[in-house]
Protein backbone atom coordinates (compact mmCIF):
# COMPACT_ATOMS: atom_id res chain seq x y z
CA UNK A 1 0.00 0.00 0.00
CA UNK A 2 0.96 3.62 -0.40
CA UNK A 3 3.38 5.10 2.07
CA UNK A 4 1.89 8.40 3.10
CA UNK A 5 4.04 11.49 2.99
CA UNK A 6 3.42 15.15 2.38
CA UNK A 7 5.23 18.12 1.00
CA UNK A 8 2.68 20.78 1.80
CA UNK A 9 0.31 21.72 4.58
CA UNK A 10 -2.90 23.59 3.95
CA UNK A 11 -6.13 24.32 5.80
CA UNK A 12 -9.15 22.19 4.94
CA UNK A 13 -11.31 25.33 4.78
CA UNK A 14 -9.30 26.37 1.72
CA UNK A 15 -10.26 23.06 0.14
CA UNK A 16 -13.88 24.07 0.68
CA UNK A 17 -13.35 27.53 -0.80
CA UNK A 18 -11.57 26.20 -3.86
CA UNK A 19 -14.12 23.42 -4.32
CA UNK A 20 -16.97 25.92 -4.13
CA UNK A 21 -15.33 28.13 -6.73
CA UNK A 22 -14.97 25.17 -9.07
CA UNK A 23 -18.59 24.22 -8.50
CA UNK A 24 -19.66 27.75 -9.31
CA UNK A 25 -18.04 27.37 -12.71
CA UNK A 26 -19.62 24.01 -13.48
CA UNK A 27 -23.02 24.13 -11.80
CA UNK A 28 -25.15 27.27 -12.33
CA UNK A 29 -27.56 26.21 -9.58
CA UNK A 30 -24.95 26.40 -6.83
CA UNK A 31 -25.42 29.46 -4.62
CA UNK A 32 -23.41 30.59 -1.60
CA UNK A 33 -24.58 32.16 1.64
CA UNK A 34 -22.36 33.44 4.43
CA UNK A 35 -23.00 34.97 7.84
CA UNK A 36 -20.25 37.61 7.97
CA UNK A 37 -17.31 35.21 7.76
CA UNK A 38 -16.40 35.27 4.08
CA UNK A 39 -12.67 35.43 4.73
CA UNK A 40 -12.68 32.74 7.40
CA UNK A 41 -14.72 30.40 5.18
CA UNK A 42 -12.61 31.15 2.09
CA UNK A 43 -15.75 32.07 0.15
CA UNK A 44 -14.29 35.29 -1.26
CA UNK A 45 -13.29 33.87 -4.63
CA UNK A 46 -16.79 32.50 -5.23
CA UNK A 47 -18.32 35.80 -4.17
CA UNK A 48 -16.06 37.73 -6.52
CA UNK A 49 -16.70 35.54 -9.53
CA UNK A 50 -20.42 34.96 -8.93
CA UNK A 51 -21.75 38.01 -7.07
CA UNK A 52 -25.30 37.38 -8.24
CA UNK A 53 -25.21 33.89 -6.72
CA UNK A 54 -23.70 34.94 -3.42
CA UNK A 55 -25.71 36.22 -0.46
CA UNK A 56 -24.24 38.06 2.51
CA UNK A 57 -26.59 37.35 5.41
CA UNK A 58 -24.91 39.27 8.19
CA UNK A 59 -24.62 37.85 11.69
CA UNK A 60 -27.93 36.00 11.50
CA UNK A 61 -27.36 32.28 11.18
CA UNK A 62 -30.94 31.18 11.83
CA UNK A 63 -32.08 33.35 8.95
CA UNK A 64 -29.30 31.93 6.79
CA UNK A 65 -30.49 28.36 7.25
CA UNK A 66 -34.09 29.36 6.47
CA UNK A 67 -33.01 31.33 3.40
CA UNK A 68 -30.98 28.40 2.12
CA UNK A 69 -33.89 26.01 2.60
CA UNK A 70 -36.17 28.43 0.74
CA UNK A 71 -33.74 28.81 -2.15
CA UNK A 72 -34.06 25.11 -2.91
CA UNK A 73 -37.61 25.85 -4.09
CA UNK A 74 -36.82 26.47 -7.72
CA UNK A 75 -33.81 24.17 -7.83
CA UNK A 76 -30.95 26.12 -6.31
CA UNK A 77 -28.27 24.22 -4.37
CA UNK A 78 -27.34 26.47 -1.44
CA UNK A 79 -24.02 26.16 0.40
CA UNK A 80 -24.11 27.96 3.74
CA UNK A 81 -20.88 28.98 5.39
CA UNK A 82 -20.06 29.86 8.97
CA UNK A 83 -18.17 28.39 11.91
CA UNK A 84 -19.20 24.87 12.93
CA UNK A 85 -20.52 26.18 16.23
CA UNK A 86 -22.91 28.61 14.53
CA UNK A 87 -23.72 26.06 11.80
CA UNK A 88 -25.17 23.52 14.22
CA UNK A 89 -25.99 24.23 17.85
CA UNK A 90 -27.08 27.78 17.25
CA UNK A 91 -29.46 26.78 14.47
CA UNK A 92 -30.39 23.22 15.39
CA UNK A 93 -34.14 23.74 15.28
CA UNK A 94 -33.95 25.59 11.95
CA UNK A 95 -31.94 22.73 10.47
CA UNK A 96 -34.24 20.15 12.00
CA UNK A 97 -37.51 21.58 10.71
CA UNK A 98 -36.69 23.58 7.57
CA UNK A 99 -33.86 21.40 6.22
CA UNK A 100 -33.75 17.83 7.56
CA UNK A 101 -37.45 17.10 8.14
CA UNK A 102 -38.36 19.02 4.99
CA UNK A 103 -35.67 17.13 3.03
CA UNK A 104 -34.17 20.26 1.51
CA UNK A 105 -31.09 20.16 -0.66
CA UNK A 106 -28.99 22.40 1.58
CA UNK A 107 -25.26 21.97 2.16
CA UNK A 108 -24.28 23.20 5.61
CA UNK A 109 -20.57 23.92 5.39
CA UNK A 110 -18.85 24.40 8.71
CA UNK A 111 -15.34 25.60 9.36
CA UNK A 112 -13.29 25.98 12.55
CA UNK A 113 -14.65 22.73 13.94
CA UNK A 114 -13.15 21.21 17.05
CA UNK A 115 -10.25 22.18 19.30
CA UNK A 116 -7.89 23.12 16.48
CA UNK A 117 -9.64 26.44 16.07
CA UNK A 118 -7.15 27.23 18.80
CA UNK A 119 -6.81 30.50 20.64
CA UNK A 120 -10.44 31.64 20.40
CA UNK A 121 -11.27 29.14 23.10
CA UNK A 122 -14.19 26.94 24.08
CA UNK A 123 -17.01 29.29 23.05
CA UNK A 124 -16.03 28.62 19.46
CA UNK A 125 -14.53 25.11 19.71
CA UNK A 126 -17.57 23.00 19.05
CA UNK A 127 -17.06 19.32 19.85
CA UNK A 128 -20.70 18.24 19.70
CA UNK A 129 -21.60 19.05 16.10
CA UNK A 130 -21.16 15.58 14.60
CA UNK A 131 -23.45 14.15 17.24
CA UNK A 132 -26.14 16.76 16.70
CA UNK A 133 -26.06 16.40 12.96
CA UNK A 134 -25.88 12.62 12.75
CA UNK A 135 -28.95 12.29 14.96
CA UNK A 136 -31.10 14.08 12.39
CA UNK A 137 -32.91 11.78 9.96
CA UNK A 138 -32.12 12.55 6.29
CA UNK A 139 -28.81 14.22 7.19
CA UNK A 140 -25.47 13.17 5.67
CA UNK A 141 -22.40 13.98 7.80
CA UNK A 142 -18.95 14.36 6.23
CA UNK A 143 -15.63 15.23 7.89
CA UNK A 144 -12.79 15.11 5.33
CA UNK A 145 -9.14 14.80 6.35
CA UNK A 146 -7.10 17.24 4.25
CA UNK A 147 -7.25 20.03 1.68
CA UNK A 148 -7.63 17.75 -1.34
CA UNK A 149 -10.30 15.62 0.22
CA UNK A 150 -12.26 18.61 1.44
CA UNK A 151 -12.20 20.08 -2.05
CA UNK A 152 -13.33 16.78 -3.57
CA UNK A 153 -16.08 16.39 -0.94
CA UNK A 154 -17.34 19.92 -1.57
CA UNK A 155 -17.69 19.15 -5.26
CA UNK A 156 -19.26 15.75 -4.64
CA UNK A 157 -22.02 16.90 -2.31
CA UNK A 158 -23.50 19.16 -4.98
CA UNK A 159 -24.46 16.02 -6.90
CA UNK A 160 -26.02 14.37 -3.86
CA UNK A 161 -29.66 15.40 -3.45
CA UNK A 162 -30.39 16.02 0.22
CA UNK A 163 -29.15 17.79 3.33
CA UNK A 164 -25.43 17.51 4.03
CA UNK A 165 -23.28 18.66 6.94
CA UNK A 166 -19.70 19.21 5.75
CA UNK A 167 -17.21 19.77 8.56
CA UNK A 168 -13.71 21.17 8.17
CA UNK A 169 -11.23 23.33 10.01
CA UNK A 170 -8.79 26.15 10.37
CA UNK A 171 -5.27 24.76 10.97
CA UNK A 172 -2.85 23.91 8.21
CA UNK A 173 -2.58 20.12 8.07
CA UNK A 174 -0.60 17.78 5.79
CA UNK A 175 -1.97 17.19 2.30
CA UNK A 176 -1.59 13.46 1.75
CA UNK A 177 -4.56 12.41 -0.36
CA UNK A 178 -4.48 12.73 -4.16
CA UNK A 179 -5.53 15.95 -5.86
CA UNK A 180 -7.49 14.07 -8.47
CA UNK A 181 -9.50 11.87 -6.08
CA UNK A 182 -13.16 11.24 -6.67
CA UNK A 183 -15.04 11.56 -3.43
CA UNK A 184 -17.56 8.83 -2.78
CA UNK A 185 -20.02 9.67 0.02
CA UNK A 186 -20.34 6.85 2.54
CA UNK A 187 -17.33 4.89 1.29
CA UNK A 188 -14.60 4.43 3.88
CA UNK A 189 -11.04 4.49 2.56
CA UNK A 190 -8.53 1.91 3.68
CA UNK A 191 -5.25 3.81 3.79
CA UNK A 192 -2.96 1.25 5.39
CA UNK A 193 -3.53 -2.47 5.56
CA UNK A 194 -2.90 -4.20 8.89
CA UNK A 195 -3.87 -7.26 10.90
CA UNK A 196 -3.49 -6.43 14.61
CA UNK A 197 -5.77 -3.47 15.24
CA UNK A 198 -8.15 -1.31 13.16
CA UNK A 199 -7.86 2.45 13.51
CA UNK A 200 -10.95 4.32 12.33
CA UNK A 201 -10.17 8.01 12.08
CA UNK A 202 -11.98 11.05 10.75
CA UNK A 203 -11.00 14.62 9.87
CA UNK A 204 -7.74 15.98 11.21
CA UNK A 205 -7.17 12.77 13.19
CA UNK A 206 -6.59 10.74 10.02
CA UNK A 207 -3.06 12.12 9.70
CA UNK A 208 -2.47 11.45 13.39
CA UNK A 209 -3.57 7.85 12.76
CA UNK A 210 -1.05 7.55 9.94
CA UNK A 211 1.70 8.79 12.22
CA UNK A 212 0.54 6.42 14.95
CA UNK A 213 0.69 3.50 12.54
CA UNK A 214 4.37 4.23 11.81
CA UNK A 215 5.18 4.21 15.55
CA UNK A 216 3.24 0.98 16.06
CA UNK A 217 4.99 -0.61 13.07
CA UNK A 218 8.37 0.06 14.66
CA UNK A 219 7.18 -1.98 17.63
CA UNK A 220 6.03 -4.78 15.37
CA UNK A 221 2.32 -3.98 15.52
CA UNK A 222 0.46 -4.00 12.20
CA UNK A 223 -2.29 -1.43 12.42
CA UNK A 224 -4.90 -0.97 9.75
CA UNK A 225 -5.81 2.68 9.14
CA UNK A 226 -9.21 3.51 7.69
CA UNK A 227 -10.37 7.01 6.86
CA UNK A 228 -14.01 7.37 7.81
CA UNK A 229 -14.68 10.65 6.00
CA UNK A 230 -18.43 10.01 6.05
CA UNK A 231 -19.81 9.49 9.52
CA UNK A 232 -23.36 9.15 8.24
CA UNK A 233 -24.18 7.02 6.37
CA UNK A 234 -21.47 4.97 8.07
CA UNK A 235 -19.63 2.37 6.03
CA UNK A 236 -20.49 -0.44 8.44
CA UNK A 237 -19.33 -3.05 5.97
CA UNK A 238 -15.78 -1.67 5.89
CA UNK A 239 -15.68 -1.44 9.69
CA UNK A 240 -16.92 -4.98 10.23
CA UNK A 241 -14.67 -6.42 7.57
CA UNK A 242 -11.62 -4.83 9.15
CA UNK A 243 -12.47 -5.82 12.72
CA UNK A 244 -13.27 -9.37 11.62
CA UNK A 245 -9.62 -9.52 10.66
CA UNK A 246 -7.97 -7.53 13.46
CA UNK A 247 -10.30 -8.32 16.37
CA UNK A 248 -10.09 -4.87 17.98
CA UNK A 249 -10.42 -1.22 17.10
CA UNK A 250 -9.60 2.39 17.89
CA UNK A 251 -11.70 5.37 16.87
CA UNK A 252 -10.07 8.79 16.57
CA UNK A 253 -11.74 12.13 16.15
CA UNK A 254 -11.68 15.79 17.12
CA UNK A 255 -15.05 15.62 18.87
CA UNK A 256 -16.71 14.62 22.11
CA UNK A 257 -16.64 10.92 22.83
CA UNK A 258 -20.40 11.25 23.32
CA UNK A 259 -22.09 11.34 19.96
CA UNK A 260 -19.08 11.19 17.69
CA UNK A 261 -17.57 8.68 15.27
CA UNK A 262 -16.61 6.41 18.16
CA UNK A 263 -20.25 6.12 19.17
CA UNK A 264 -21.18 5.10 15.67
CA UNK A 265 -18.39 2.52 15.48
CA UNK A 266 -19.36 1.17 18.91
CA UNK A 267 -22.96 0.78 17.81
CA UNK A 268 -21.93 -1.05 14.67
CA UNK A 269 -19.65 -3.40 16.60
CA UNK A 270 -22.10 -4.00 19.45
CA UNK A 271 -24.90 -4.90 17.07
CA UNK A 272 -22.83 -7.11 14.79
CA UNK A 273 -19.52 -8.24 16.24
CA UNK A 274 -18.83 -7.11 19.81
CA UNK A 275 -15.09 -6.38 19.97
CA UNK A 276 -12.77 -4.26 22.11
CA UNK A 277 -12.90 -0.60 21.10
CA UNK A 278 -10.89 2.31 22.46
CA UNK A 279 -11.98 5.85 21.70
CA UNK A 280 -9.58 8.72 21.13
CA UNK A 281 -11.81 11.76 21.58
CA UNK A 282 -12.50 14.59 24.00
CA UNK A 283 -13.94 13.08 27.14
CA UNK A 284 -16.97 15.10 28.23
CA UNK A 285 -15.17 18.40 28.50
CA UNK A 286 -15.07 21.83 26.90
CA UNK A 287 -11.87 23.08 25.31
CA UNK A 288 -9.87 26.22 26.09
CA UNK A 289 -7.49 28.72 24.50
CA UNK A 290 -4.15 27.47 23.21
CA UNK A 291 -2.37 26.51 20.03
CA UNK A 292 -3.91 23.63 18.08
CA UNK A 293 -0.94 21.37 18.89
CA UNK A 294 -1.06 22.20 22.60
CA UNK A 295 -4.77 21.52 22.73
CA UNK A 296 -4.54 18.20 20.90
CA UNK A 297 -1.87 17.10 23.37
CA UNK A 298 -3.69 18.32 26.47
CA UNK A 299 -7.01 16.79 25.45
CA UNK A 300 -5.44 13.55 24.29
CA UNK A 301 -6.36 13.53 20.65
CA UNK A 302 -3.09 12.96 18.82
CA UNK A 303 -0.86 10.22 17.40
CA UNK A 304 0.60 9.42 20.80
CA UNK A 305 -2.80 8.71 22.27
CA UNK A 306 -3.81 6.63 19.25
CA UNK A 307 -0.71 4.46 19.84
CA UNK A 308 -1.67 3.99 23.51
CA UNK A 309 -5.27 3.24 22.60
CA UNK A 310 -4.22 0.68 19.98
CA UNK A 311 -2.10 -1.20 22.50
CA UNK A 312 -4.89 -1.12 25.06
CA UNK A 313 -7.43 -2.40 22.53
CA UNK A 314 -5.08 -5.25 21.61
CA UNK A 315 -4.63 -6.21 25.26
CA UNK A 316 -8.41 -6.52 25.60
CA UNK A 317 -8.72 -9.05 22.78
CA UNK B 1 -56.52 39.72 -11.17
CA UNK B 2 -60.10 39.26 -12.38
CA UNK B 3 -63.11 40.72 -10.57
CA UNK B 4 -63.84 38.66 -7.48
CA UNK B 5 -67.23 37.10 -6.90
CA UNK B 6 -67.46 37.98 -3.22
CA UNK B 7 -70.64 35.98 -2.66
CA UNK B 8 -69.06 32.83 -4.06
CA UNK B 9 -65.90 33.32 -2.01
CA UNK B 10 -67.92 33.80 1.15
CA UNK B 11 -69.71 30.53 0.43
CA UNK B 12 -66.36 28.80 0.17
CA UNK B 13 -65.27 30.41 3.44
CA UNK B 14 -68.36 29.12 5.20
CA UNK B 15 -67.57 25.58 4.08
CA UNK B 16 -63.93 25.96 5.07
CA UNK B 17 -65.00 26.97 8.57
CA UNK B 18 -67.20 23.88 8.78
CA UNK B 19 -64.24 21.76 7.68
CA UNK B 20 -61.96 23.31 10.32
CA UNK B 21 -64.41 22.67 13.13
CA UNK B 22 -65.22 19.12 12.03
CA UNK B 23 -61.52 18.27 11.59
CA UNK B 24 -60.44 19.41 15.05
CA UNK B 25 -63.56 17.97 16.67
CA UNK B 26 -62.94 14.53 15.13
CA UNK B 27 -59.54 14.18 16.82
CA UNK B 28 -60.24 16.42 19.79
CA UNK B 29 -57.08 18.39 19.04
CA UNK B 30 -55.73 21.06 16.74
CA UNK B 31 -55.99 24.82 16.52
CA UNK B 32 -59.39 26.19 15.48
CA UNK B 33 -59.04 29.79 16.74
CA UNK B 34 -56.65 31.37 14.26
CA UNK B 35 -57.74 28.92 11.56
CA UNK B 36 -61.21 30.47 11.72
CA UNK B 37 -59.70 33.95 11.92
CA UNK B 38 -57.66 33.45 8.75
CA UNK B 39 -60.38 31.77 6.68
CA UNK B 40 -61.11 34.81 4.50
CA UNK B 41 -57.39 35.29 3.83
CA UNK B 42 -56.81 31.70 2.76
CA UNK B 43 -59.99 31.59 0.68
CA UNK B 44 -59.14 34.84 -1.07
CA UNK B 45 -55.57 33.68 -1.67
CA UNK B 46 -56.31 30.24 -3.11
CA UNK B 47 -59.59 30.99 -4.88
CA UNK B 48 -58.74 34.38 -6.32
CA UNK B 49 -55.25 35.79 -5.80
CA UNK B 50 -52.63 33.10 -6.39
CA UNK B 51 -51.42 32.24 -9.85
CA UNK B 52 -51.35 28.45 -9.39
CA UNK B 53 -50.40 25.62 -11.66
CA UNK B 54 -51.46 22.00 -11.49
CA UNK B 55 -50.28 19.41 -10.84
CA UNK B 56 -48.31 20.46 -7.80
CA UNK B 57 -44.55 20.23 -7.95
CA UNK B 58 -41.99 21.13 -5.31
CA UNK B 59 -40.02 23.58 -7.47
CA UNK B 60 -43.02 25.83 -8.09
CA UNK B 61 -41.48 27.50 -11.13
CA UNK B 62 -43.88 29.66 -13.13
CA UNK B 63 -46.42 30.10 -10.34
CA UNK B 64 -46.96 32.08 -7.16
CA UNK B 65 -45.85 30.41 -3.94
CA UNK B 66 -47.40 30.51 -0.49
CA UNK B 67 -45.68 29.56 2.77
CA UNK B 68 -47.39 29.22 6.14
CA UNK B 69 -45.04 30.03 9.00
CA UNK B 70 -47.53 29.61 11.86
CA UNK B 71 -48.06 25.97 10.98
CA UNK B 72 -50.50 25.27 13.81
CA UNK B 73 -53.31 26.77 11.73
CA UNK B 74 -52.98 23.80 9.40
CA UNK B 75 -56.75 23.05 9.46
CA UNK B 76 -57.61 26.14 7.41
CA UNK B 77 -54.77 25.48 4.98
CA UNK B 78 -55.65 21.82 4.51
CA UNK B 79 -59.30 22.65 3.93
CA UNK B 80 -58.52 25.36 1.39
CA UNK B 81 -55.95 23.17 -0.39
CA UNK B 82 -58.49 20.35 -0.67
CA UNK B 83 -61.36 22.62 -1.68
CA UNK B 84 -59.19 24.23 -4.37
CA UNK B 85 -58.21 20.89 -5.86
CA UNK B 86 -54.80 19.94 -4.44
CA UNK B 87 -56.18 16.68 -3.03
CA UNK B 88 -59.52 15.04 -2.41
CA UNK B 89 -61.67 16.59 0.33
CA UNK B 90 -62.31 13.14 1.77
CA UNK B 91 -58.69 13.15 2.97
CA UNK B 92 -59.56 15.92 5.44
CA UNK B 93 -61.04 13.13 7.59
CA UNK B 94 -57.50 11.81 8.20
CA UNK B 95 -56.28 15.03 9.87
CA UNK B 96 -53.92 14.27 12.79
CA UNK B 97 -54.53 10.53 12.50
CA UNK B 98 -51.91 7.81 12.16
CA UNK B 99 -50.52 7.33 8.62
CA UNK B 100 -52.08 10.56 7.39
CA UNK B 101 -50.56 13.09 5.00
CA UNK B 102 -52.35 15.75 7.06
CA UNK B 103 -49.95 15.99 9.99
CA UNK B 104 -50.79 18.09 13.02
CA UNK B 105 -48.43 20.68 11.66
CA UNK B 106 -47.72 20.90 7.92
CA UNK B 107 -44.96 18.63 6.63
CA UNK B 108 -43.47 17.52 3.35
CA UNK B 109 -42.38 14.01 4.31
CA UNK B 110 -45.71 12.41 3.44
CA UNK B 111 -45.88 14.30 0.14
CA UNK B 112 -49.08 16.29 0.63
CA UNK B 113 -49.56 18.49 -2.46
CA UNK B 114 -49.39 22.19 -1.69
CA UNK B 115 -46.84 21.97 1.13
CA UNK B 116 -43.22 22.89 0.41
CA UNK B 117 -41.71 23.07 3.89
CA UNK B 118 -42.57 21.91 7.37
CA UNK B 119 -43.70 24.56 9.81
CA UNK B 120 -44.83 24.59 13.40
CA UNK B 121 -41.71 25.56 15.25
CA UNK B 122 -42.36 29.28 14.95
CA UNK B 123 -40.33 32.05 13.41
CA UNK B 124 -38.84 30.21 10.45
CA UNK B 125 -41.26 30.88 7.59
CA UNK B 126 -40.26 34.41 6.66
CA UNK B 127 -36.63 33.36 6.16
CA UNK B 128 -37.77 30.50 3.97
CA UNK B 129 -40.04 32.79 1.94
CA UNK B 130 -37.18 35.28 1.43
CA UNK B 131 -35.01 32.47 0.09
CA UNK B 132 -37.73 31.25 -2.24
CA UNK B 133 -38.28 34.81 -3.47
CA UNK B 134 -34.58 35.20 -4.22
CA UNK B 135 -34.57 31.87 -6.06
CA UNK B 136 -37.44 33.20 -8.20
CA UNK B 137 -35.35 36.22 -9.10
CA UNK B 138 -32.38 34.01 -9.99
CA UNK B 139 -34.69 31.94 -12.19
CA UNK B 140 -36.15 35.08 -13.86
CA UNK B 141 -39.56 33.96 -12.63
CA UNK B 142 -41.87 36.97 -12.26
CA UNK B 143 -44.36 35.23 -10.02
CA UNK B 144 -44.71 36.26 -6.39
CA UNK B 145 -44.06 34.71 -3.02
CA UNK B 146 -46.64 35.03 -0.23
CA UNK B 147 -46.15 34.17 3.42
CA UNK B 148 -48.27 34.26 6.56
CA UNK B 149 -47.09 34.58 10.15
CA UNK B 150 -48.93 34.83 13.43
CA UNK B 151 -48.58 37.99 15.50
CA UNK B 152 -47.43 36.09 18.59
CA UNK B 153 -44.84 34.51 16.34
CA UNK B 154 -43.22 37.92 15.90
CA UNK B 155 -41.77 37.41 19.37
CA UNK B 156 -39.29 34.99 17.75
CA UNK B 157 -35.96 36.68 17.02
CA UNK B 158 -35.44 34.97 13.67
CA UNK B 159 -38.39 36.91 12.23
CA UNK B 160 -36.47 40.13 12.71
CA UNK B 161 -33.34 38.68 11.13
CA UNK B 162 -35.41 38.08 8.02
CA UNK B 163 -37.13 41.45 8.43
CA UNK B 164 -33.69 43.09 8.24
CA UNK B 165 -32.50 40.90 5.38
CA UNK B 166 -35.37 41.35 2.92
CA UNK B 167 -35.15 45.14 2.42
CA UNK B 168 -31.33 45.01 2.38
CA UNK B 169 -31.47 42.57 -0.52
CA UNK B 170 -34.42 44.41 -2.16
CA UNK B 171 -36.68 41.37 -2.12
CA UNK B 172 -39.63 43.10 -3.76
CA UNK B 173 -41.43 39.98 -5.00
CA UNK B 174 -42.53 39.03 -1.51
CA UNK B 175 -45.86 39.78 0.19
CA UNK B 176 -45.82 38.78 3.85
CA UNK B 177 -48.92 38.98 6.00
CA UNK B 178 -49.28 38.95 9.75
CA UNK B 179 -52.41 37.50 11.34
CA UNK B 180 -52.83 40.42 13.72
CA UNK B 181 -55.41 39.01 16.12
CA UNK B 182 -53.77 40.14 19.35
CA UNK B 183 -54.01 36.70 20.91
CA UNK B 184 -51.62 33.88 21.74
CA UNK B 185 -51.85 30.70 23.81
CA UNK B 186 -51.29 32.27 27.19
CA UNK B 187 -53.47 35.33 26.58
CA UNK B 188 -53.60 38.64 24.75
CA UNK B 189 -50.27 39.49 23.10
CA UNK B 190 -50.22 42.81 24.94
CA UNK B 191 -50.15 40.91 28.25
CA UNK B 192 -47.86 38.04 27.24
CA UNK B 193 -45.26 40.07 25.37
CA UNK B 194 -46.22 43.40 23.94
CA UNK B 195 -45.72 43.77 20.20
CA UNK B 196 -45.85 47.56 20.59
CA UNK B 197 -46.19 49.53 17.36
CA UNK B 198 -45.92 46.84 14.70
CA UNK B 199 -46.49 49.19 11.81
CA UNK B 200 -43.67 51.47 12.95
CA UNK B 201 -41.40 48.46 13.42
CA UNK B 202 -41.87 47.08 9.92
CA UNK B 203 -41.57 50.57 8.44
CA UNK B 204 -38.37 51.14 10.36
CA UNK B 205 -36.97 47.89 8.98
CA UNK B 206 -37.59 49.20 5.47
CA UNK B 207 -40.77 47.42 4.43
CA UNK B 208 -43.72 48.80 2.51
CA UNK B 209 -46.56 48.36 5.01
CA UNK B 210 -50.28 48.11 4.35
CA UNK B 211 -53.04 47.48 6.86
CA UNK B 212 -56.15 45.46 6.24
CA UNK B 213 -59.23 43.86 7.73
CA UNK B 214 -58.68 40.14 7.34
CA UNK B 215 -62.23 39.13 8.14
CA UNK B 216 -63.87 41.11 5.34
CA UNK B 217 -63.60 39.25 2.04
CA UNK B 218 -63.89 42.38 -0.06
CA UNK B 219 -61.30 44.23 2.00
CA UNK B 220 -58.76 41.44 2.13
CA UNK B 221 -58.94 40.99 -1.62
CA UNK B 222 -58.49 44.72 -2.10
CA UNK B 223 -55.53 44.65 0.29
CA UNK B 224 -53.84 41.78 -1.51
CA UNK B 225 -54.47 43.53 -4.83
CA UNK B 226 -52.88 46.68 -3.43
CA UNK B 227 -49.96 44.64 -2.09
CA UNK B 228 -49.43 43.13 -5.51
CA UNK B 229 -49.39 46.58 -7.11
CA UNK B 230 -46.60 47.57 -4.72
CA UNK B 231 -44.29 44.71 -5.69
CA UNK B 232 -41.35 45.27 -8.01
CA UNK B 233 -40.45 48.60 -6.45
CA UNK B 234 -37.41 47.61 -4.42
CA UNK B 235 -39.14 46.83 -1.12
CA UNK B 236 -40.79 43.79 0.44
CA UNK B 237 -44.47 44.22 1.32
CA UNK B 238 -45.95 43.68 4.80
CA UNK B 239 -49.70 43.27 5.12
CA UNK B 240 -50.70 43.81 8.75
CA UNK B 241 -54.01 42.01 8.72
CA UNK B 242 -56.38 42.58 11.60
CA UNK B 243 -58.45 39.50 12.34
CA UNK B 244 -60.52 38.14 15.18
CA UNK B 245 -59.43 34.77 16.48
CA UNK B 246 -62.40 32.40 16.19
CA UNK B 247 -64.22 34.61 13.70
CA UNK B 248 -67.46 33.15 12.36
CA UNK B 249 -68.53 31.30 15.50
CA UNK B 250 -70.15 33.53 18.13
CA UNK B 251 -68.85 31.75 21.22
CA UNK B 252 -65.31 31.40 19.87
CA UNK B 253 -64.64 34.88 18.57
CA UNK B 254 -62.15 37.30 20.05
CA UNK B 255 -60.56 35.13 22.72
CA UNK B 256 -57.37 33.09 23.01
CA UNK B 257 -59.34 30.32 24.72
CA UNK B 258 -59.98 28.55 21.43
CA UNK B 259 -56.41 28.85 20.21
CA UNK B 260 -55.70 25.17 20.60
CA UNK B 261 -58.89 23.60 21.96
CA UNK B 262 -61.40 21.54 19.99
CA UNK B 263 -65.16 21.93 20.48
CA UNK B 264 -67.11 19.11 22.12
CA UNK B 265 -70.18 17.54 20.46
CA UNK B 266 -72.64 20.18 21.63
CA UNK B 267 -70.29 23.04 20.83
CA UNK B 268 -69.69 21.62 17.36
CA UNK B 269 -73.42 21.40 16.70
CA UNK B 270 -73.86 24.98 17.89
CA UNK B 271 -70.97 26.20 15.72
CA UNK B 272 -72.10 24.34 12.61
CA UNK B 273 -75.60 25.77 12.99
CA UNK B 274 -74.01 29.19 12.44
CA UNK B 275 -72.24 28.18 9.21
CA UNK B 276 -74.02 27.22 6.01
CA UNK B 277 -72.96 23.97 4.35
CA UNK B 278 -72.31 25.37 0.90
CA UNK B 279 -70.08 22.85 -0.87
CA UNK B 280 -70.99 19.67 0.99
CA UNK B 281 -69.20 18.41 4.08
CA UNK B 282 -66.33 15.98 3.44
Amino acid sequence: MTKFTYTEKKDTRSGFGDGLLELGRTNPNVVGLCADLIGSLKMGAFQKEFPERFFQVGIAEANMIGLAAGMTIGGKIPFTGTFANFSTGRVYDQIRQSVAYSEKNVKICASHAGLTLGEDGATHQILEDIGMMKMLPNMTVINPCDYNQTKAATIAIADHHGPVYLRFGRPKVPIFTPADQKFEIGKALKLIEGSDVSIFATGHLVWEAIEAEAVLAEEGINAEVINIHTIKPLDAEAILESVAKTGCAVSAEEHQMNGGLGDSVAQTLALNNPSPLEMVAVNDSFGESGTPAQLMTKYGIDAKNIVLAAKKAMERK
Amino acid sequence: MSQPNIEELEKVASQVRRDILRMVHAVNSGHPGASLGCTEFFTALYFHVLNKKQPFDMDGKGEDLFFLSNGHISPVWYSVLARSGYFDVSELATFRKLNSRLQGHPATEEGLPGIRVASGSLGQGLSFACGAAQAKKLNNDDNLVYALMGDGELQEGQVWEAAMYAPHHKIDNLIASVDFNGQQIDGPTEKVMSLADLKAKWLAFGWEVIESNGNDMKEIIAALKLAKSLTGKGKPIMNLMRTDMGYGVDFMVGTHKWHGVAPNDDQLADALSQLEETLGDY
